[in-house]
């Protein structure tokens, strides 16, 4: 954790030692927490999907001779990779640094809710930890029914310990992410430096003022549908039981109705985050930024009204289909203007490609190849034979793997600086880019063309023709893993270089009011309010 | 630029993706496969060409936005252009934005809405037939009324056994789902314990079968021969163990193996679905 305590700022007793962590009330600090916390449960994350890996190498079972154990590791990568990895670093983690610092306020609206906020999460990730070692599915340890939780898997499939474990971690990460999302509506509404209208706002707050509200109105919804859950567990319940005239249908709908938002809770971030290293490195500002801002409010709102498209072969009734399939489609304008600003913004530009930038091009890319594989998903007579098929896996990860953690990526060779006062060598981010990039395209495009074929999801084994596809996407994740080694290579070099960055190291296009300040910024930054006179856009 | 071969590695890519086709194989994938199972009935016939169609379109848009960063990285960059321009705005780029990705949407969704239709409304069943999924295996009904009045498990066969019938692992069953060619064939499809899937990619079916729900779903082929499906919901530990086989064989051969199944399984016939029909 030495990596943020860098201020040398004390000049009113500021906290120091564990006291400075454990009990923080300060954004930045707490932001550090959060994305250390991302790094370490993204190596466990991308240590159970190693593991998958490796058995899905060849056919016939080599790793897991027990197929459930291989359940349990699917089902922990989803969760671990959503819950404690993309969106404590997005939201926690880069939210928490950069909200307050570019909007000039002196820190977040509820400091102390903050630290409850972070300090539930390694309480959450306990217990899912735990949920892994006690009896889930008979004779076996762990919850093995995926990241979705369907019943009556989740019920009568899995009576032991392990899910209620499971359910308590995911309550306890949710009340960590309301708390939070209330942090932030308040920050950005009442907390912008005097001259910054809602107009003028920076794209990445106004990414996390809408990944705010929709954490706020899809979570309590979750927390229901798993509490609904518990009960039918524990004490009797039937909400999803049919024998005594529950319906698990009912959950599926519950649990997408979050879900579905949840996927833009990932990547809205992501679009913010990559707005600004467009912009800075072209030395341009954003292109279209109002059409840019309300694409994301579209996004979010139409995001809500979509959530059966995952639900197509549950037995929907026609007319139900066709509602969901249309208003699916529609969300692919609001993200097509996104693509496309991002592109008129470097065109007339004049680009330096730092390790940022790189990471930012990739994304818009890579982001652009999952969106329109989801165009087709979202069509419900073809995904009649791609659902739960590989290719939504390959569609899933090239907007999440590749989009939502290049973005990850992305900021954080862009803002590492500002963060830690220090360099990483643009030459090692480039590399560690070149070799994501590949690996994770190795890994991932493959896996389009086994769902084509037909290889279904969450198999520990498959019938021998599906074996040359999935011995290439096994290389790529060593590849893409290859890539992890560079990057903690590059902090590490970070760290024993002498050299330190400067308030501005991206020059003349990083205009956002984070740049005016110290790298890394003063323990409290605004003592006095900027006055904010940016032009608008 | 490296960027530049990337892109022409990623055009191969994808044109290998529309020749895919050409491998595909009947009924079960065949290795290196890259584009869907050969249809064997119309309505698959018309998804898989409704996907190809699609997957031009969407092989077009994303050419067309790595074009365009090409060309953004080789004529905006540092040295080929040191003063950037102040454009932020072009009303009319940005409704040419939105507008045409939308008429091209509303292109996609015409022909797609018309092959929901048809997945989804049943035409008046030849033939039904009864699919409950159970941790781990299928079991097949056939009604009485149609010549049946007999049900059977269906299990997976050990990697061994299916070697040795010359049959795909994972894949061959020891008891097929067995029905006629060139009749409708409705299949009601129950989840006896969770929830699991019944999908077979040739015929364009795939169908949730839910606990306490009867959901349905239908095909009609004249092709005879077998054709497998996997169960597609996580179902549990041996959910990659539980596959659909089903052999079309022709109105007289189906005719005969009715009276045939009707002796051998009809101790199978008044109790409860049990492990009867294991090896």
């Amino acid at each position: 954790m030495a990596h943020a305590a860098t201020s040398h700022d004390t000049h009113h007793g500021d906290p120091t030692g564990w006291k400075r962590w454990v009990m923080s009330t300060n954004h930045k600090d707490i932001g550090t927490m959060y994305l250390i916390f991302a790094i370490i449960a993204g190596l466990v994350g991308g240590f159970l999907s190693i593991a998958m890996r490796l058995e899905l190498q060849e056919p016939g079972l080599q790793y897991f001779t027990n197929p459930q154990t291989y359940n349990v590791f699917v089902t922990g990568h989803g969760l671990i990779m959503v819950f404690f990895v993309v969106m404590p670093a997005v939201i926690g983690g880069f939210g928490n640094w950069f909200v307050p610092l570019m909007i000039g306020a002196p820190d977040m609206a509820f400091p102390r809710m903050n630290n409850i906020s972070f300090w539930l999460l390694p309480a959450a990730f306990a217990l899912l930890g735990i949920s892994l070692f006690v009896e889930g599915a008979p004779g076996s340890n762990g919850f093995g029914g995926g990241w979705t939780v369907y019943p009556p898997l989740a019920t009568m499939g899995h009576p032991g310990p392990a899910l209620d474990f499971g359910i308590l971690s995911l309550h306890l990460a949710g009340a960590s992410s309301i708390l939070g999302a209330i942090n932030f509506i308040t920050t950005i509404l009442n907390m912008r430096a005097p001259g910054m209208t809602m107009h003028k706002m920076p794209l990445f707050a106004w990414a996390l003022l809408v990944t705010a509200f929709l954490l706020l109105l899809s979570l309590p919804v979750l927390a229901g549908a798993i509490t609904m859950l518990l009960t039918d567990r524990n004490f009797g319940t039937a909400f999803f039981d049919p024998a005594n005239g529950g319906d698990p249908i009912l959950y599926q709908h519950l649990f997408w109705f979050f879900g579905h938002p949840e996927v833009y809770i990932m990547i809205l971030p992501g679009f913010g985050i990559v707005s600004h290293i467009i912009s800075t490195f072209s030395k341009k500002p954003i292109f279209g930024y109002l059409g840019m801002a309300y694409a994301m409010v579209a996004i979010g709102a139409v995001g809500f009204i979509v959530w059966a498209h995952h639900m197509y072969t549950a037995g929907l009734a026609l007319n139900t289909q066709r509602y969901f399939m249309f208003a699916t489609m529609v969300i692919a304008v609001p993200t097509g203007v996104k693509i496309f600003s991002w592109i008129a913004t470097m065109w007339g530009g004049s680009i330096r490609f730092t390790a940022a930038m790189q990471w930012a091009i990739g994304f818009i890319f890579l982001f652009t190849v999952g969106g329109v594989t989801g165009v087709v998903l979202s069509n419900a007579g073809l995904d009649r034979n791609l659902h739960n098929t590989y290719y939504v896996v390959a569609h899933f990860h090239y907007v999440l793997s590749l989009g939502a953690v290049f973005s990850i990526f992305a900021g954080f060779y862009y803002w590492f600086p500002k963060m830690s006062g220090r360099i990483i060598p643009e030459s090692i981010g480039i590399l560690h880019f070149w070799v994501a990039f590949i690996g994770a395209n190795v890994l991932f495009f493959p896996m389009h063309f086994t769902g084509l074929s037909g290889m279904p999801r969450h198999y520990v084994d498959y019938p021998d023709a599906f074996a040359g596809w999935n011995r290439i996407s096994s290389y790529g994740s060593y590849i893409f893993a290859a890539g992890l080694l560079i990057f903690f290579y590059g902090i590490l070099r970070a760290y024993m270089s002498p050299v330190r960055a400067a308030n501005n190291p991206w020059g003349e296009g990083a205009t956002t009011l984070e740049w005016t300040l110290s790298s890394p910024p003063p323990h409290h930054q605004f003592d006095t309010l900027p006055r904010f006179s940016g032009s608008g856009h | 630029m490296t960027r530049r071969n990337f892109g022409a590695t990623l055009a191969v890519l994808l044109s290998a993706c529309f020749a895919g086709a050409a491998f595909a194989g009947t009924g079960q994938p065949t290795p290196w496969q890259m584009n869907m199972q050969t249809p064997v009935t119309e309505m698959a016939e018309f998804l898989g060409t409704l996907h190809n169609s699609v997957n031009i379109v969407i092989g077009l848009i994303s050419a067309f936005v790595l074009l365009l960063l090409v060309i953004v990285v080789v004529r905006f960059n540092e040295k080929a252009n040191p003063v950037p321009s102040k454009t932020t705005h072009h009303t009319g780029l940005e409704i040419a934005w939105t507008l045409i990705p939308a008429l091209i949407l509303v292109a996609i969704a015409i022909p797609s809405f018309r092959l929901l239709t048809m997945q989804i409304q049943l035409p008046k069943a030849d033939i039904t037939v009864k699919a409950v999924a159970h941790q781990w295996y299928w079991s097949y009904e056939y009604p009485e009324d149609q010549g049946g009045g007999f049900g059977f498990d269906s299990y997976m066969l050990p990697r061994e056994d299916a070697e040795k019938a010359n049959q795909p692992a994972l894949l061959a069953v020891d008891n097929e789902l067995v029905l006629p060619a060139g009749k409708t064939v409705v299949v009601q499809v129950v989840g006896g314990d969770v929830i699991h899937n019944f999908a077979i990619p040739s015929f364009g079916v795939r169908m949730d079968a839910v606990p306490g729900r009867l959901n349905q779903t239908w095909f009609k082929t004249d092709k005879e021969g077998i054709y497998y499906g996997q169960c597609s919901r996580l179902c549990g530990a041996n959910h990659a163990y539980m596959p659909i086989a089903v052999r079309i064989v022709s109105a007289e051969k189906y005719a005969a193996w009715l009276t045939e199944a009707k002796k051998k399984f009809a101790s199978n016939d008044a109790q409860p679905i049990a492990l009867a029909a294991n090896e």
